[in-house]
């Protein structure tokens, strides 16, 4: 297929050309555009390794038609900072020793950023409900937990 | 193949009228996992209509006057999980809530729900509880279907080709409603059995719709007689025996098969449960 169709990834406007239309947005993210960060697992949205933000709303960009997130801004790790300088999660992420084999990180770190904009003082229990769709086989959890109410702190004590 | 993204309703079924046979793709949480594991294999002449940028399949509203809420077929499990929806709403929250994961419920809408049709759906035993009526728009014009009437068999639907779902509207009861369902976990989990539960104190009935136990979502009618008669309405509590009894008609209305997940026996057995644990959350006991 050369159909060609642009997506907005990071605030940059990215052609994708010559791609057979029926590929993932994860796909495209990793083998068209050159973006790693998110992984590809599952493929069937159950391991979150591939979560990315479409229109603002955390998704497994696995499940994601390329083609069909036209017209939307879509973020990914790479974008939420410069290099070389990471987000408050993703110092957190560090010094709680919540990285590991790192593979998981990526979607992790999407996945927190996105609860904390939604409820930046989040339970233990809330927490863990709103990471329930990410899975990790190094850190058993606890320091996931303990990196996000590090950083919810942290942001309270900044504003308060 | 064709990937065609349209911004209205109109277009959409404009679209849908020039291919009739083409996939509707909503969220994708049910079409691009089929993808991705190549069950489906799209031809080379396919045509995708993607609906989920439509704003107008995105909206709901509250009709106090009837007593119902009209929800798009483009709402998400992420947006029935919270208030406002969660309160008018709320065996759907509860159904809403065991939906996948944060990233799954932000991305699957009600109407994908009703479109893919599965026995273990978790929206439709609660629209099938409340009697949900599905509104439909093809080549041929609008129509509405009661929910019992759109869901055909195992994943089929009454969708006629070049038709689209445009919203399922949804009564608001007077009374407890809640939605329970076993999974082989504690979540990210497809259904074994499910069931809501649904009183409606005014007309003194209560509705039991069961998923995962035969071929599309059912009632129980026998169980709701009987709960109905059975019930101290005036204190609002039932005995245990009544409790069990009901649980005892549920398994026995439901017709589940053997398969690699559970087995019939087992099926029935949690049935049964599920509806004595509802019926016990809706009425304590005396």
């Amino acid at each position: 297929m050369n159909e060609t169709y642009h997506l907005h990834v990071n605030g940059t406007r990215y052609e994708v050309a010559d791609a057979w239309l029926g590929e993932s947005l994860l796909y495209v993210l990793r083998e068209r555009l050159g973006l790693y960060a998110a992984k590809g697992a599952c493929e069937q949205g159950e391991c979150g390794s591939c979560s990315v933000l479409v229109d603002g709303e955390l998704v497994c960009s696995c499940l994601v038609l390329a083609a069909s997130a036209v017209d939307v801004p879509i973020t990914t790790v790479e974008g939420l900072a410069e290099p070389g300088s990471p987000t408050d999660v993703q110092r957190a992420f560090v010094d709680a020793g919540a990285v590991q084999c790192g593979f998981c990180t990526p979607g992790l770190v999407m996945a927190a950023h996105a609860l904390l904009e939604r409820n930046p003082n989040p339970t233990e229990t809330q927490i863990r409900e709103e990471l329930s769709g990410n899975l990790c086989r190094c850190t058993g959890y606890g320091r996931l937990v303990a990196a996000v109410q590090q950083v919810a702190v942290e942001r309270g004590r900044r504003s308060s | 193949m064709g990937v065609l993204v349209p911004s209205t309703l109109d277009d959409a079924v404009a679209a849908l009228r020039e291919h009739p046979d083409a996939l509707v793709l909503a969220g994708g949480t049910d079409l691009m996992v089929e993808i991705n594991e190549h069950v489906r294999r799209l031809r080379g002449d396919e045509t995708v209509v993607a609906v989920g940028r439509i704003g107008e399949l995105r909206t709901w509203s509250h009709d106090p006057a009837t007593g119902t809420v009209r929800l798009g077929a483009g709402v998400t499990y992420a947006e029935l999980a919270r208030p406002p929806l969660a309160d008018l709403l709320p065996a759907l929250a509860e159904a809403a809530r065991t939906v996948g994961s944060p990233q799954i419920r932000n991305a699957a809408t009600i109407g994908g729900n009703l479109g893919t049709c599965s026995p273990a759906g978790d929206g439709l035993p609660v629209l099938t509880a409340l009697d949900a009526t599905v509104e439909l728009r093809g080549p041929a014009g609008e129509r509405t279907l009661p929910v019992r009437d759109f869901m055909t068999g195992v994943k089929r639907t009454a969708l006629a080709p070049g038709e689209l779902i445009t919203a399922v509207t949804v009564p608001v009861l007077d009374g407890w409603q809640g939605y329970a369902k076993v999974g082989v976990r504690n979540a990210m989990v497809i259904a074994i059995c499910s069931a809501c539960l649904a009183v409606d104190t005014p007309s003194r009935s209560v509705r039991l719709a069961l998923g995962s136990v035969a071929p599309t979502v059912i009632r129980a009618e026998e169980a709701e007689a009987f709960a109905a008669d059975a019930v101290d309405w005036d204190a609002g509590t039932v005995d245990d025996a009544i409790a069990t009894r009901f649980g005892e008609l549920a398994a026995a209305a439901s017709r589940p098969i053997d398969d690699h997940r559970a087995s019939a026996a087992y099926r029935r057995h949690a049935v049964a449960v599920l509806a004595r644990r509802l019926l016990r959350r809706a009425f304590p006991e005396r």
